[in-house]
Formats: structure tokens, sequence, C-alpha cells
């Protein structure tokens, strides 16, 4: 099967086509460098089947990001037998741009001239044989999304020449490429004229081929003797700007002028007037977070656009129980009949949002589900330890996940709309500046607001970060933007705060861990770019695409993606992990099988006493007496997906009889139970139980990710980074736990922390002022080791 | 009159003359379109201050003052 492969812009519309072409279900975005992945499919409509391999979207083939070296080293690699170089018609010049790069290599090419539909409607013309002739490569107009061409193109794409080489634009250094390329065709590398264009540019990645520096050396060499550069520069004429110069050149005299507008347009377009709003020297920063405001209260709220009031004591919806449509028995809500049950995922003493409203539905499937088979088992006379492995084990964990789906999914609707409109590039515009004070550009802004939903495809997202100490320090604290899943450790460690004590608000708790990770990410950003990190600022030289509608098609398939994702987590690791856990729960050292009421006796119950005491200083260790395992329990199954902290509490309460009846989703009242059993059983101080509590929440909110966030981490940072990072997370939650636990129990404690900060602080400029240097010390010790060895 | 492109206000436009700055902060500078001749106008900058926005090649760019202080630009007319 031969291999095309997709190159073009960001934003040209290349993941479209992709997509028309294989009918795969691949994500396409607006944020520019949105297509991270090498993305696979195949063309079927022809008379062959044809491989597609979809290319991160590119401006240039200089390493200058790690999507570029990627596509450079795909296309060079040798197995695409084509390449279909999709330009952006409405933007011929820089389009055209990395055209000119591809020309060099001796890979057969065909230009899809994209989106001609728009060139149409805005009334301008291409002149599409003119730029055939120029190029000397088939151009075809295409328009990715309503389809047109597309057959055309692929027939012409089918037909191209096994064989090509490489042409280049470039006139004025012809002897010095012409010699370079000699070089590199004894070398018997292929693509020879890319890589001797590339070495004159002074590419790092060519630098490195053995022997191409004094290659380069000899011929620069000669050239600044031989022509009357000397005076003009002490090195050589400064080929890096003079390439990409001559290249933009020859664009903008022999192909741009194919393209002939109707008039130049001196009035306001649609995407102006939005622009000047959005990008308001006032209003943008208030827009901006009113609009992130409004995407968590649509995902999350429990009362819509409040209609409930504002606080506990305005509320004046009465709740279903009020309403005498429903009864509490033991803990749990009965309804009357199904109809109000239905009702009841919409409103309950307040009106939902489409969020919670989506969860309450699934979960209602989910919990009839697992009711019916738990309930046929227990017909069938199955053994007791069977019917719990399925209905808390197996079923309870992997359903505890798929109820968080709706929400994750809503969530990533609204970020799709931001991407796919340009508005994600518009946030990077806004807040470069605040960005940069930590440390990082205002790139890193969306892969850590991604975060918020699932730090996997944020870690991913990273990619287009050209920085790799930037990309480094932005994947380790992407975790600290407490994703969807760490949500329920939230409001059902909030809200059991809440129930037992009777103190405080759980939105208020929630909203404030929310911002405890967020402080911490920024802290961490900044002491890692002032140390282990340092480096400048990256630049932020980005493009701003147009502002458009975002296509529902589009949103679809990038949902569909997140669901099949989440779905196959949820049946594999998780459902492995809770199936571990359950055993290891329900047995004993000897593999007995242990009933609930026995669990003291379970492996996991020694492991978890085992390790209890080192969660001693964050509040949630020793002091809890003899259930206070639970805790450390939980934090290790959050390890493997942060979804099994609340499912292992849920279990656990119900095994240590701290709470009676079946499990809910939330986990609150499990909770609420747990914390009862505990403060009767060690009598502790509410006051140090609470701050417990929320550094349990701090510790799980910056502690290691999940299993998964954990693999991508390991697959997009640097070899060998990976082990600090883990470390990294490990001393983060350490302290930020440590420091919540003493601070909320006893106050005082505030002082020191806030010495040892100063200090840090302190030592940390010193140190990058030069005026101080911990290193030194051990150095003056080992001189002295040394001189004395050697006398 | 010739003048770096960070001290542009909007609405101002010209052509670049020159392209300063060094390794990759340059070579992106390049890549995007911003060479010798290339006429660029300046459209706003950020509402903190910095980044700016500037139209060149059809399309447009954002960057900031700093890198944008590596670009000369002889002032034109429109």
């Amino acid at each position: 099967m031969r291999i095309f492969a997709l190159a073009g812009n960001p934003n040209c519309g290349k993941t479209t086509l992709f997509n028309a072409l294989t009918g795969a279900t691949a994500h396409v975005g607006n944020w520019p460098g949105v297509t991270v992945d090498k993305r696979e499919g195949v063309y079927k409509k022809c008379s062959e089947k044809i491989g597609i391999v979809d290319l991160p979207g590119i401006y240039s083939l200089s390493p200058y990001t790690p999507e570029e070296v990627i596509s450079r080293n795909y296309i060079l690699g040798g197995e695409p037998s084509g390449i279909i170089n999709i330009i952006d018609a409405t933007n011929l010049e820089r389009n055209l741009y990395l055209t000119m790069q591809l020309l060099e290599t001796d890979v057969p090419v065909i230009v899809a001239l994209n989106m001609m539909d728009e060139v149409d409607k805005s009334g301008d013309k291409v002149d599409v044989a003119a730029l055939e002739e120029k190029l000397g490569v088939p151009v075809m107009p295409i328009s990715a999304l309503t389809g047109a061409g597309i057959k055309e193109l692929m027939t012409r794409a089918v037909a191209l020449s096994e064989k090509r080489e490489g042409t280049t634009v470039l006139p004025s250094s012809l002897r010095e490429i012409v010699e370079l390329k000699a070089f590199y065709e004894k070398e018997g590398v292929s693509s020879p004229l890319f890589h001797a264009v590339k070495l004159l540019e002074n590419d790092e990645l060519e630098l490195e081929f053995r022997g191409a520096k004094a290659a380069r050396e000899k011929v620069c060499g000669i050239a600044s003797a031989g022509e009357e550069t000397a005076a003009a520069s002490d090195d050589c004429v400064d080929y890096e700007a003079v390439v990409a110069d001559e290249r933009y050149k020859y664009i903008s005299e022999k192909l741009a002028p194919a393209k002939t507008r109707k008039t130049t347009k001196p009035t306001l377009t649609k995407s102006d007037k939005i622009d000047r709003l959005l990008t308001h020297r006032v209003w943008a920063i208030p827009i901006f977070i009113v609009m992130m405001f409004f995407v968590f209260h649509f995902t999350f709220s429990e009362n819509l656009f409040f209609l409930n009031g504002f606080t506990e004591s305005q509320a004046w919806m009465p709740s279903l129980v009020d309403l005498g449509l429903a009864v509490e028995e033991n803990g749990e809500t009965v309804y009357n009949n199904f109809g109000v049950q239905l009702l009841s995922v919409i409103y309950d003493g307040a009106v939902f949002s489409p969020g919670v409203i989506l969860t309450n539905l699934l979960n209602l499937i989910l919990d009839s589900i697992s009711g019916g088979i738990v309930g046929g088992m227990e017909s069938a006379g199955a053994a007791a330890w069977a019917t719990g492995l399925v209905g808390d084990g197996i079923l309870g964990g992997i359903f505890a996940v798929l109820g968080f789906l709706p929400q994750i999914l809503v969530l990533f609707l609204f970020f799709s709309i931001l991407e796919d409109s340009g508005y994600m590039a518009r946030i990077a515009f806004v807040l470069d500046r605040v960005f940069r004070k930590f440390g990082v550009s205002g790139r890193a802004f969306m892969p850590m607001i991604m975060g918020f939903g699932c730090s996997v495809p944020a870690a991913i997202n990273t990619r287009t970060l050209a920085d790799e100490k930037e990309r480094t320090a932005t994947i380790r604290v992407i975790p600290f933007f407490s994703c969807g899943a760490k949500l329920p450790i939230l409001t059902a460690v909030a809200g059991g705060i809440v129930a037992a004590f009777g103190i405080g608000n759980a939105d208020v708790i929630t909203f404030a861990m929310y911002a405890l990770g967020v402080v911490a990410a920024i802290v961490c950003l900044m002491l890692m770019r002032n140390t282990s990190l340092k480096g400048e600022t990256p630049p932020f030289i980005m493009e701003l695409p147009a502002y458009h509608r975002p296509r529902f098609k589009n949103l679809m398939l990038h949902l569909w993606d997140k669901t099949k994702h989440f779905v196959k987590k949820a049946f594999t690791i998780i459902f492995a992990s809770t199936v571990i856990i359950w055993l290891f729960s329900h047995l004993s050292w000897n593999w007995h099988y242990l009933s609930d009421e026995q669990m003291n006796e379970s492996i996991l119950a020694s492991i978890g006493m085992f390790i209890q005491p080192l969660f001693t200083p964050l509040g949630f260790g020793s002091q809890l007496g003899r259930f206070g395992w639970v805790f450390a329990v939980a934090a290790i199954t959050g390890l493997i997906a942060k979804e099994n902290v609340i499912a292992t509490f849920t279990t656990l309460a119900i095994c240590i009889g701290a709470y009676m009846g079946e499990g809910t989703e939330e986990g609150i009242e499990e909770l609420a139970g747990l914390i009862s059993v505990i403060q009767a059983d060690t009598g502790i101080s509410m006051q140090a139980f609470t701050a417990a509590l929320i550094s349990f929440i701090a510790f799980n909110m910056t502690t290691i990710p999940c299993f998964a966030a954990c693999a991508t981490a390991k697959g997009e940072l640097q070899k060998g980074k990976f082990k600090w990072t883990v470390a990294f997370w490990l001393a983060s939650s350490y302290i930020v736990g440590s420091m919540v636990y003493t601070v909320g129990a006893w106050v005082w404690p505030l002082a020191i922390w806030l010495a040892v900060i100063a200090a840090v602080i302190a030592l940390i400029v010193l140190r990058n002022k030069g005026k101080f240097d911990i290193t030194k010390i051990f150095k003056r010790k080992k001189k002295v080791k040394n001189t004395e060895a050697e006398s | 009159m010739i003048k770096l492109l960070s001290e542009f206000k909007p609405t101002e436009a010209g052509k670049v003359v020159r392209v300063g700055g060094e390794g990759r902060m340059r070579r992106r500078l390049l890549d995007m379109g911003i060479t010798p001749g290339a006429e660029v106008v300046m459209r706003k900058v950020a509402p903190l201050g910095d980044p700016i926005e500037v139209t060149l090649r059809g399309y447009e760019l954002t960057l900031r003052k700093a890198e944008a202080a590596c670009v000369e630009v002889e002032i034109g007319d429109r």
C-alpha cells in the first residue's frame, strides 16, 4: 500500500481533509498546532488503497517545535511515497513558504489548494494553471469542508510518478548549495538538496550530521573570502536570512500574483468586530473570566443561574422530599414513582446545570443495571463473595468512573467550541503578559486549562510549546489543575465535612481547592523556572487564526474521541484495579475470604496500616486511629486512577460499617459516616480533623496523577526527566498537604512556613545573582579531599 | 524613517528592513514571514500592554515587544 503524507500549515484544513479522505474520527481544532499526533487512515475510493498519514500542522521544516521535527523526520524517513501539501488559498503567501521547502526534498509533491469555496465567495480568483506551471508539481483546487475536488485530487496523487528530484527557488547561493549537495550525495543521503539548503541555513539538526559542520565551514568560508562580504561580517553571509528572504521574495513576485483580489477591503469584517471586543483593552479579561465561569457553571453547578439564591439562607426552592414526592429512608431517598425519579434528574431543591443533569441521568441508568444484576445473582443463590465482587467490586468501580463521563464531555464540548472558534489563541494573546511572569509563554495557558478536563490530552498538547524547559515545567504542573476525575474527591470530601460537622459550605471548599491547585502550580512554575529548569522565557510568535463558527461535525468527532478514550480507560485500568483492590480488601494474608466486617484483617488494611504513619504530618496518618488506614489506602488507589479514591471510600466505609445501605455515586454520605466513626473512635478535634480532610484533598490534587496521565507524561518528557517529575509530584503534595494541615489545625505554624518560604526565596534570588552557591561548599570539600589524596 | 517594530503604534505600517536577534527566535520570525521587504501593519497591543498583533502577508501574527524590538521597519505611507 502506498502512503501519502498530509502536510501543511496549522489551520489550513488539513485534518478536515484527512477526515474527508479516511472517514476517520480525527479531531479538528482551530488552535494553531492542535494536531499533535500522527494520525493514520486509509483512502478506499480509488483503484488501489492509499494509506494517509496526517502530519502535525507546521509553518516550516526548521526544527522549531517538536511537531516540526516529527513532520520533517517522517517526510525524509522514506516511508511516504508522496506528500499532499495542503494550502489555505485565502492565505497563499505564508502557506507557500512550506511548499518551497517540501519541493527541495526528493519526495513527490501534489498541492491541494484548499478553501477554494471561501475564495470564490469573497470574489477573489486564483489562477491554478499558472501556479502549477511555476511550482512544477500538480496543483488541485479543493474544498475539504464540502468535499469538492477531493476525488480529482486523489486521482492525480495516485498518478504521481514514484520519483522526483528536489528543486529550489534560491538563485544567489546556488554555488554553495551545489557544493553542499555534492557532500550529501557522496554520503549517500536521500534528498541531498533539502539537506544542503538546511545546512546552509545553519540548521541545528543538520549540523549534527557527521562531517556536516566541516563541510559547511569549508564551503561558506570560501564564500566569505571570495565575495565582498568580508567587510560586512566577520563570519560569513547571513544565509539564514538570505534563504528565508529569497523564498518569500520568489513567492510574492512569482506565485502570489496568481491570486487576484476583487478589491482591497477597507471595511471592518465581522471577524474584526468580534476581535475588537474580545481583545478589548478593558473588557478582554472580564469577558474571559465570565466565559470561564459559565463554562464551569454549566458543567458542574447544582444551582443553575443561581435561581435558588446565592447562599443557603436565600434558598427558597423546596426539595422533592419537602414536596411530599419522596421520603428519606435510612439516609436514602425513595421516590414515590418513576416519574418523580426522572424529575429528580433535573430538579431536587434546585435546578441543575446540563452537566449535572446528564450525570444524574446516566447514574440513574447505571444504578438500575447494577441493581438488576446484583438482584438477579442473589435470587439465583450466588455466594456472598460473588455478589460482593460483582456488585461492589466490579460494577461499583466501573460505574463510579463512567458516572463522570457526562461532565467531562460537557467540559470538553465547551473547550472545543472555544478552541474551534479561534478564541483560545486570543486568550493566549491576552494573557501572555501574565504567564510570562511565571516563566512560561501565553501558549502554555492552553494545556493548563485543558488540565481542568483531563491531564492526558493536556500533556499531549504541550507539544505546541517550542521550548523544552517550558514544556517540562508545564507538564509537571498540569496535574495541579484539578482534572474532572479529581472533582468527585473534592465534592465528596467537602460534602462529607459539611454533612458530618454541619459547618462550612461545600461549594466554597471546592472552589478554594481549585484555587489552591492553581496557586501551587504558579508557585512551582516560578520555582522551577528559577532553579532546575532555568532559562529565558521562550519566544511568543504565533499566528492568530481568523474567527469562525465552530463546526458541529468537528465538535462531535472531538467528543467521540474523548468518550472512546474514557470508556476504554474505565474498562481496562480502572476495572483491573478495582478488582485487585476488592480482592486485597476481602482476602487475608493466608488467602481466606473475609466478610465485610473482618476488613481490618485484610491485606489492604495491613498495607494501609503499615504506611499510615507516613501521612501523620499531613493529618491523615496515625492520629486517625484504627480506621485511619482507609485514607492511606485511598491515597494509594488514587495513583491508579483518581476516580478510585471515592470508590475506595465508598467500598471501605460500607465494609467497616460506617455506612449502611448501598453505595452512592457521590460518596458524600459514606464519607460523612466514616468521619463520624473515626471521630467517635479517636476523639480528634473538629478543627484538626477538618484540616486533615482538606489536607487530604490538597494531597490528592498535587500528587502523582493517575496511571494514564503518568504514562502520557513519560512519553512527552525528555528521557530521564520522568523520575524527577515523579519525585517532584511526591514532594509537592507532601509539602502542600502538611502546610494545609498544620496551618489549618493550629494556625501558628503559618509563621514557620512563611519564614521557610522567605528563606527559600532569598536563597534562590541570591543564588541567581551569583552571590551564593550551594555547590561551592561541596566543591571546596572535594578539592580538599583531592589535594589530600594527591599529597 | 526607520523604527523598531516594538515602537509602532496601532495602524502604523511599514516595510521590514532588517531582522536582528538570534537563534530560534530569529529563525521563527523569518519562517513566519518577517523578512526584509515584507509589509507589516501594526494592529493592536494586548490589554496588558504586551504582546502586539500585526498583519503581514495576509494574516495576523502576534509577537512580544521584546521580539518585535529585533525587527527594523521603514515607515511608509499606507
